[in-house]
C-alpha cells in the first residue's frame, strides 16, 4: 500500500503541485491583462509542434517536444496577428480560427503519422495521463520522471523571472502606454510571458492534457482576483488555490472511488479541473468584497 | 529674468498625423514651441485632434514632421517627460494601490533588479501628500473617486521629477476640489520652472490658467497669448464645422 503510494501517487502529486503553482503564477498575468483566452489558443496550438517534435526525435523527447511546441505557439501568435491586422477580423475571432485549425492539424498529424510506434494518442492529448506516471524509486534521482524535472526547471525559471522583474511586470501590465513612454520595452515582457506560458502548457501536457490545463491557468487566478487587491497577494493566493484544488482533486480521484467501494478509476486531470472550477464559483459567490452577496 | 536663453522643453515643427496611409490627416502642419516655465493650454472642439496631438508628440502614433524635446530626442529625455493620459486608458480593477502607482514614477531611478525600499515608499508618500492623498495611499485605485484617481497620476508624474508635463484632459470629470488643487499645483510647478502642456475642454477662465493657447481643429487655428488666440473670430473658426 505504502509502496504503491510512493511509486504511483507521490510522483503524480509532485507533478500536480508543480503544475498548479506554475499555471497559477502565469495565469494571473493572463487574467490581469484580460488575455485569458490566449491560454486556450496556446494550449491547443502547441499540438502540431509536439507531434512534429515526437516524430523528429522518435520518442517523447522533452527538448524536441518543447522546441516544436514553442515554434507552433509562436506561429499561432503570429497568425492571430496577421488575421487581425490584414484580415480585419477582431481578435477573438482570429484566436478562435487559428487555434482550432492548428489543433485539428495536430490531431490529423497524430492519427496519421504517429500511429502505434510511440505512446501518444488523442485521449492522452486531451485529458493527460497522470495515472501513467511512476517513479520506480522516489529516493533515486536517476529514475525521476522527466516531467518532474521539466516542471521543476520551469518553476525555477518562472520564479526567478517574476522576482527579478516584479516591478517592471507590474508597470508594463498595468499601464503599458506609460511604460513605453518611460522607455521600457513592453513587448519584451509580453513575449517572455508568452514563451513561458507556452513552455508550461507543454510541461503540463502529459499531466493534464491540452484542454484541462486551461482550468489550472484560469480558475485559480480568476478566483484570487475576486479575493484581493494587491498584486503580491494575487500571485500568492492564486498559487495556494491552484495547489489546493490540484492536490485535493488528485487525492479524491485516486482514493475516493476505492474507499467508496467502486471498482473503477477516474481521470485525475478532470477531477482537478472540476475542483478548480468549483473553487472559482465559491470565490465568485463568497468574496467579501466583490462577491454576489457583497455590499 | 529671461527665459529666452534657456532650451525650449518642446518644439514641434510641421507635425502631421494620420492613422493609416489611406486615411485623411487627423492633424496637419502644427508648429509650436513651449518655453520653459510656461503653461500651454490645448483647446478645441471634440474630435479636433487634441489627444492625437499629444500622442503624436510622444511617438505613440505615426506622424510626419519633427518633434524635439529639450536638446534632443524623446529617447534621450524620457526621464524629464511625464505624460498623464485620459483617465479611461487604464484598467481601474487592476490590483494596485495609489501608493503602488505613485511608486511607478520612481522605477527608472530605482533601476533594474532592485527592490522598492522603505525610503522609496516614503518618497512616494511625500508626493501623495502633495496631492492630498496620503490617507488613501493603500486604497485600490478603482475604489478612489475620479478626482482622486487623476491626482494619483499627477503624484506619479511628480515622483518622476519631470521637467515637462503633458496632460490629456486632467480636469475631465473631476470634482471642484481636485480642479482647484491641480491648478494650484500647476502654478507651483511653473514657479519652479517646469513646463506644462494641458488639454482642456473649457474655454472659460482659460486666460486665468494658461500663458499660451493652442487652438486646434485638425490644424492650428490660432496660437498665442490667451486674449489673442481666443478672439471671437478664432473661436468661431475653430468651432464651426470644417468645410470639406
Amino acid at each position: 500500500m505504502l509502496d504503491q503510494f510512493f511509486i504511483i501517487d507521490f510522483p503524480a502529486l509532485v507533478i500536480v503541485t508543480l503544475a498548479s503553482i506554475l499555471c497559477a503564477l502565469l495565469g494571473s498575468f493572463l487574467v490581469l491583462t484580460k488575455q485569458a483566452v490566449m491560454i486556450d489558443a496556446i494550449s491547443h496550438s502547441v499540438l502540431p509542434g509536439i507531434v512534429v517534435g515526437v516524430l523528429l526525435s522518435g520518442s517523447f523527447s522533452i527538448l524536441y517536444v518543447m522546441a516544436g511546441a514553442l515554434t507552433s505557439a509562436l506561429i499561432a501568435v503570429l497568425l492571430v496577428y496577421v488575421f487581425q491586422h490584414w484580415g480585419k477580423i477582431e481578435q477573438g475571432a482570429a484566436i478562435g480560427a487559428v487555434f482550432t485549425a492548428m489543433f485539428a492539424f495536430g490531431v490529423l498529424l497524430l492519427e496519421t503519422q504517429v500511429g502505434s510506434r510511440i505512446h501518444l494518442d488523442t485521449q492522452h492529448v486531451l485529458y493527460g495521463a497522470l495515472e501513467l506516471t511512476y517513479w520506480a524509486n522516489p529516493f533515486e534521482w536517476s529514475s525521476m520522471p522527466t516531467q518532474i524535472k521539466t516542471l521543476a526547471v520551469l518553476l525555477i525559471i518562472t520564479v526567478v523571472f517574476l522576482l527579478a522583474f516584479f516591478k517592471e511586470l507590474r508597470l508594463t501590465t498595468f499601464d503599458p502606454t506609460y511604460a513605453r513612454i518611460m522607455g521600457y520595452k513592453t513587448y519584451l515582457f509580453q513575449i517572455t510571458l508568452l514563451v513561458l506560458i507556452s513552455l508550461v502548457a507543454v510541461g503540463c501536457f502529459e499531466a493534464t492534457g491540452s484542454i484541462l490545463v486551461i482550468a489550472l491557468f484560469i480558475c485559480p487566478a480568476a478566483a484570487a482576483r475576486m479575493l484581493c487587491d494587491q498584486m503580491t497577494s494575487q500571485l500568492l493566493l492564486s498559487m495556494f488555490i491552484g495547489l489546493f484544488c490540484a492536490v485535493t482533486g488528485y487525492l479524491s480521484s485516486a482514493l475516493l472511488p476505492m474507499w467508496l467501494g467502486f471498482d473503477m478509476t477516474v481521470n485525475s486531470a478532470s477531477v482537478i479541473a472540476l475542483f478548480s472550477g468549483i473553487g472559482l464559483i465559491i470565490a465568485i459567490i463568497a468574496s467579501p468584497k466583490y462577491g454576489t452577496f457583497a455590499k | 529674468m529671461s527665459m529666452d536663453n534657456t532650451i525650449a522643453p518642446l518644439s514641434v515643427k510641421d507635425l502631421s498625423c494620420r492613422y493609416t496611409r489611406q486615411n485623411n490627416y487627423a492633424l496637419r502642419d502644427i508648429s509650436f514651441t513651449a518655453k520653459a516655465g510656461t503653461i500651454t493650454g490645448v483647446l478645441g472642439p471634440n474630435g479636433a485632434g487634441k489627444s492625437t496631438f499629444l500622442k503624436s508628440i510622444l511617438d505613440l502614433l505615426p506622424h510626419e514632421g519633427s518633434v524635439k524635446f529639450f536638446d534632443g530626442t524623446l529617447a534621450k529625455n524620457r526621464q524629464k517627460i511625464a505624460y498623464i493620459p485620459q483617465r479611461s486608458s487604464v484598467d481601474w480593477d487592476f490590483p494596485v494601490s495609489a501608493l503602488d502607482v505613485c511608486l511607478m514614477g520612481l522605477y527608472p531611478r530605482i533601476g533594474w533588479l532592485r527592490r522598492i525600499s522603505k525610503a522609496h515608499k516614503e518618497e512616494a508618500m511625500h508626493y501623495l501628500e502633495q496631492v492630498k492623498l496620503q490617507d488613501f495611499a493603500h486604497r485600490q485605485i478603482g475604489a478612489l473617486s475620479g478626482g482622486q484617481q487623476q491626482r494619483v497620476f499627477m503624484a506619479r508624474a511628480l515622483a518622476q521629477q519631470a521637467e515637462l508635463f503633458l496632460l490629456d484632459e486632467p480636469m475631465a470629470g473631476v470634482d471642484q476640489k481636485t480642479q482647484t488643487l491641480l491648478f494650484d499645483l500647476f502654478s507651483d510647478l511653473k514657479q519652479k520652472g517646469k513646463t506644462m502642456l494641458i488639454i482642456h475642454h473649457n474655454l472659460q477662465a482659460a486666460s486665468a490658467h494658461f500663458d499660451h493657447i493652442l487652438l486646434l481643429n485638425q490644424t492650428l487655428v490660432a496660437q498665442g497669448a490667451p486674449e489673442q488666440a481666443l478672439s471671437e473670430d478664432a473661436i468661431n473658426r475653430a468651432y464651426s464645422p470644417i468645410e470639406a
